[in-house]
């Protein structure tokens, strides 16, 4: 019996919880270690940007306005999916990113989604503060989400880098825009069909595909943007982000990039990567009858 | 005895004799007074009667580099390597000394940047000497502060400040860089550098030792050879928007801290405690003739209150006197410079052209000097100037609502994101709206407040990092 | 007043709003930091004294005691001629006749608390008794308290009804509305209290019997000058205020002065709109204002005690 002919899926961009194509019909392929077509992805041009940005500041204040114990429900709900597909994604790991452990990589991104799923509700109590205040006054600071956070993904892993990055930025609120890695386009698509399964709300999380260089410097521009998470290290592109971004003060969060084992440690995690992203509101009442 | 004259306080002046000006000033490096390399010199001005005080070094890039290495040659030869526990005590002796030479230190701030004595005496000096003794506390206890995470200090800082709270600004910056285990080099502004000099030499008293803290005094070019200068490991800038964008593009460190400019929004609903509310409004506005990056500038009241409110608010900016910084019953002193007073009178012509009306407290202004009377806006909309951009200066400009929804758009809808005040008598609306509040720091029932356990700073262009509090530490430390 | 007035004194709007404790305490403490030098001292302390109601209000008070301070009222310091009378003599009812004859073409006024004073516990109708005899006796000014109890337990109708009814008892004589605020505790009950007593007819509203601590303070003075504001612009009536109690030295009496002016303005700066209830504060006034005129520190002992 002849080989059954197989049906390829379309990959399109995951903006606003909805899959579309990119508004500039250009697309990329995606090559395995032996340069194996893996599909075809949308290039997203700064015109999706446009749209992801739209569809991301609408969702943050609703994502933010959710309480803490259903923002992680949700990240773990995203580990959950992920651990479910994880023979696919491991087989994605090895064929796109080349990954030599893909198990690992797997399970330590889903343990990833748990642990920032236990961040959740206990953020403010470590971050935040009852200011005892030199008079008659009831003080107290609590982290805020910073608001739109770009993620660039990072370049070393396929997976985890990725994955940690989103979930250290939304665990306190923010919505992001996620730029997959260049050398993982397909994985990152993938796991926005886990997120559009995982009762994310729609634009809390998005993900473009595109050729990393060609969109920093409108990420970095863009006045509703909030924030960017840079980790490929970089040097010029830094100074780029810093000189383009300054425009709107963009919080920046660079970093060396590390590999995607140092990703897979428990080192790579921790709430000072949650703190990247938040801002702190202090708020003054006076006290008296 | 029941017809009476009019009564009028006496003028109360505060003598200056505590002051001893030198004829000039050097920068202060590695524990010395010095010139700039190249005997640059500039003067500085008494703002209340535009007489030059003194000469005060002109700070260049050579200045710079040998402050820089003042400072690194500090840290790690003694200040990295000293206990924290002792560096907590030094910060301890500054308090002290501080609080000890208070009056001279108050009347020197009112003397140069034009401040009533009684903010520099009530307000900027003792809160100035509580920084240090709050941070003091926190240099053997930083781990406390990270919980499970290690911290380090980041080496040499460099410290720019704005000349509107001169030693209050220097004391936010140096108390918590020094408590974390830095050295500093720290760059007064070009109009108001004489606090920042005296506080240099009470460092010198306290037995500092030299190069932990240098003061490089200058213009805007000494700031930007500081702030792009490769040898430091942090910057701490508190300045304009416009110069912190410009910081961002130039700095050589990637630790900055940006404490920038505000338009905040004053909030006042109709069951608000109003009279308590007019006081939070002068208090939000004419504090400091308006040089406050956290000013209220924006008055948003409920329709329905607000013919009652601006009522009250004129009756009040009645009794604000304006003058003589030095005489203990002004209450609203002279503006910092001619530079700022032309500032604020072109936005003023600004908000009169764009249709708004103009109000003030008084037109009997001192002859000599820089000054504005306190002044506010009616019939102000939103997209006028004098409602978007930052005076910086005694202007309010008032706008109303109608409803919480409204009331929350219109204070967020800025560029900025410093601080805003919410006036109402009902809980469960002040804790909705502070979280609505894209800003820093919300006042609710009050304004203008400010404690060195508080932490303070911007959202969005109104800078990022905070000082102050636990959390304001992480700007001077490596947390890992 | 009509029901209509009395339930819009209940309900928010700008005769009856809250007040924040902590921000009312902060305006009151900026007003001492006012510094009042010279001249402007000097004629602060000859305010005061015209603007004193010197008040002896114990179980031992006499025909001779009253007299006395009566002709301590007249001249407070025979040895200085521009030293001016005191406002008014502050009595017990008992004792309006003595003080009437003692003051007779003086000027000085003859103020009596009534009411059943300090406590106010006796039926209306004795109480009204009380203050006719009174103001029937000379008393030109009648001191009432309210009904605390009442008030406390909302029924402000009462209060109001109360307040109208001894108004009325009055006659020509002005009367002055103590509200207690010690008792009343909070700055919103003290607002509300005052602006029922104005609305009920009140001269001045006054704060303290002075038998009950706290007595005046400059926070609770000022939040009843703010709701004389109110209530004028309101009215265009203009009320008087009476701090009483507590009040003891020069210092304090210029801080209330700097308080009235700042917050009512010059116009009110007259014995016939603000009065200070106390006894010992005169001695201090005069003692100061000798130093003023002398530049020699006074010894107490300089003054009579009466």
């Amino acid at each position: 019996m002849a080989d059954r002919l197989k049906v390829n899926k379309t990959y399109k961009l995951y903006i606003g919880g909805a899959f579309v194509r990119s508004e500039s019909g250009y697309t990329m392929s995606s090559h395995d270690q032996e340069d194996n077509l893996i599909a075809h992805v949308c290039k997203a041009s700064r015109k999706d940007l446009r749209d992801t940005v739209k569809a991301a500041r609408s969702a943050q204040k609703g994502w933010a306005g959710r309480t803490a114990y259903n923002r992680g429900q949700i990240l773990y709900r995203i580990g959950e999916m992920l651990e479910a597909r994880s023979t696919e994604f491991e087989d994605l790991l090895i064929r796109e990113a080349g990954s030599d452990d893909p198990k690992a990589e797997l399970q330590a991104s889903v343990d990833r989604c748990v642990y920032y799923a236990g961040w959740s509700d206990k953020i403010d109590a470590i971050l935040g503060s009852v200011n005892p205040i030199a008079g008659s006054f009831f003080g107290f600071t609590v982290p805020e989400p910073t608001g739109v956070v770009a993620v660039v993904a990072d370049e070393a892993s396929g997976l985890v880098g990725m994955v940690s990055q989103i979930c250290s930025a939304v665990v306190s609120g923010n919505t992001v825009i996620v730029i997959a890695p260049d050398r993982a386009p397909v994985i990152a698509m993938e796991f926005a069909e886990v997120l559009a399964t995982s009762d994310v709300p729609k634009g809390v999380i998005n993900i473009l595909t595109t050729e990393k260089a060609g969109l920093m410097t409108h990420l970095a521009s863009h006045r509703d943007i909030n924030a960017i998470d840079y980790r490929d290290g970089d040097a010029a592109v830094e100074q780029s982000l810093l000189d383009e971004g300054a425009d709107n003060l963009k919080r920046m969060r660079f970093s060396d990039s590390m590999t995607a084992a140092e990703w897979n440690e428990e080192s790579a995690q921790g709430l000072s990567e949650i703190a990247k992203f938040v801002e702190m509101k202090s708020v003054w009442h006076p006290v008296g009858v | 005895m029941s017809e009476t004259p009019t009564w009028d306080y006496a003028p109360a002046p505060e003598s200056s004799a505590i002051v001893n000006l030198k004829e000039e000033y050097g920068h202060f490096i590695g524990g010395e007074s010095v010139p700039s390399a190249d005997g640059a010199t500039m003067e500085t001005i008494n703002p209340a009667n535009e007489q030059v005080l003194t000469r005060f070094a002109k700070g260049g890039q050579e200045d710079v580099d040998r402050a820089v290495a003042s400072a690194r040659k500090a840290y790690d030869e003694v200040w990295s390597k000293i206990s924290a526990a002792d560096r907590g005590k030094y910060l301890y002796r500054i308090a002290r000394l501080l609080q000890e030479r208070s009056r001279e230190f108050a009347i020197l701030e009112s003397m140069d940047g034009g401040k009533p004595i009684r903010e520099s005496r009530d307000i900027d000096i003792p809160l100035a000497a509580h920084h240090f003794f709050y941070h003091a506390g926190w240099a053997d206890k930083l781990p406390y502060a990270f919980p499970n995470q290690t911290v380090n200090p980041l080496g040499v800082a460099g410290q720019i400040i704005p000349w509107n709270f001169p030693l209050l600004m220097a004391a936010w910056k140096l108390a918590p860089a020094l408590a974390c285990g830095n050295t500093v080099v720290l760059k007064p502004a070009e109009t108001t550098p004489l606090t920042a000099l005296l506080l240099a030499e009470l460092i010198q008293d306290a037995g500092l030792p030299p190069g932990v803290v240098n003061v490089v005094t200058g213009a805007g070019e000494t700031g930007a050879a500081l702030s792009s200068h490769a040898g430091v490991d942090k910057i701490a800038f508190t300045g304009s928007t416009e110069v912190g964008k410009l910081i961002q593009r130039t700095a050589k460190t990637r630790n900055l801290t940006l404490e920038l400019g505000g338009k905040a929004a004053n909030i006042v609903f109709e069951d608000a405690p109003l009279d308590q509310a007019v006081e939070g409004i002068i208090n939000g506005i004419y504090f400091n003739q308006g040089h406050v990056c956290c000013a209220g500038s924006r008055l948003l009241v409920q329709e329905s209150v607000a013919d009652l409110l601006v009522e009250k608010l004129d009756h009040r900016i009645k009794s604000l006197r304006v003058g003589d910084p030095l005489d203990k019953n002004t209450d609203v002193g002279a503006i910092n410079s001619r530079e700022q007073l032309d500032r604020i009178c072109e936005l003023v012509e600004s908000g009169k052209a764009e249709g708004s009306e103009l109000h003030q407290s008084t037109e009997d202004l001192p002859e000599k000097g820089w000054f504005f009377a306190p002044s506010y806006f009616t019939g102000v909309a939103p997209s006028h100037r004098i409602a978007r951009e930052e005076i910086f200066g005694p202007v309010l400009s008032i706008m109303t609502f109608r409803t919480p929804d409204e009331a929350v758009e219109k204070a967020n809808n800025t560029m900025y994101g410093l601080s805003a005040g919410i006036w109402t008598d009902k809980g469960s609306r002040i804790f909705k709206l502070l979280g609505e509040m894209n800003a820093g720091v919300v006042w609710a029932n009050t304004f203008n407040k400010f404690d060195p356990s508080s932490p303070f700073g911007g959202y969005k262009e109104s800078g990022y990092g905070r000082e102050g509090g636990k959390q304001g530490l992480a700007a001077y430390l490596e947390v890992k | 007043m009509p029901a209509t007035t009395l339930s819009s004194l209940l309900t928010p709007g700008a005769q009856n709003r809250p007040i924040d404790k902590i921000g009312a305490e902060e305006r009151a403490s900026k007003f001492t930091k006012r510094s009042i030098k010279k001249e402007a001292k000097v004629q602060g302390i000859k305010l005061a004294i015209s603007m004193t109601d010197l008040t002896t209000l114990e179980g031992k008070d006499s025909p001779g005691k009253v007299q006395q301070l009566c002709r301590k009222g007249i001249t407070p310091d025979p040895q200085d001629p521009s030293v001016p009378s005191v406002a008014a003599i502050c009595v017990y009812p008992r004792l309006v006749p003595v003080a009437v004859k003692a003051l007779d073409g003086s000027g000085v006024h003859v103020a009596s608390v009534a009411t059943a004073f300090p406590s106010g516990q006796l039926d209306l109708e004795e109480r009204l008794k009380e203050v006719r005899q009174a103001a029937e006796d000379g008393a030109d000014e009648i001191d009432m308290v309210i009904s605390r109890g009442a008030f406390l337990a909302g029924e402000y109708q009462l209060v109001f009804d109360e307040i109208a009814a001894i108004k009325e008892a009055c006659g020509d004589a002005h009367l002055k509305v103590i509200l207690e605020t010690g008792e009343l505790e909070t700055y919103d009950n003290v607002c509300r209290a005052s602006h029922i007593a104005m609305h009920a007819g009140a001269d001045f509203i006054k704060t303290s019997t002075g038998k009950v601590s706290p007595a005046a303070t400059m926070p609770v003075t000022l939040v009843m000058l703010e709701a004389i504001r109110d209530f004028h612009r309101e009215t265009g009536k203009i009320i008087g205020m009476k701090p009483a109690g507590g009040i003891r030295t020069s210092k304090q009496a210029l801080h209330y002065l700097v308080m009235v002016k700042e917050t009512l303005g010059d116009r009110w700066l007259t014995p016939d709109l603000f009065r200070f209830g106390a006894s010992s504060l005169l001695n201090d006034l005069l003692m100061q204002l000798r130093k003023q005129t002398t530049g020699v520190y006074q010894s107490p002992e300089d003054f009579s005690k009466d």
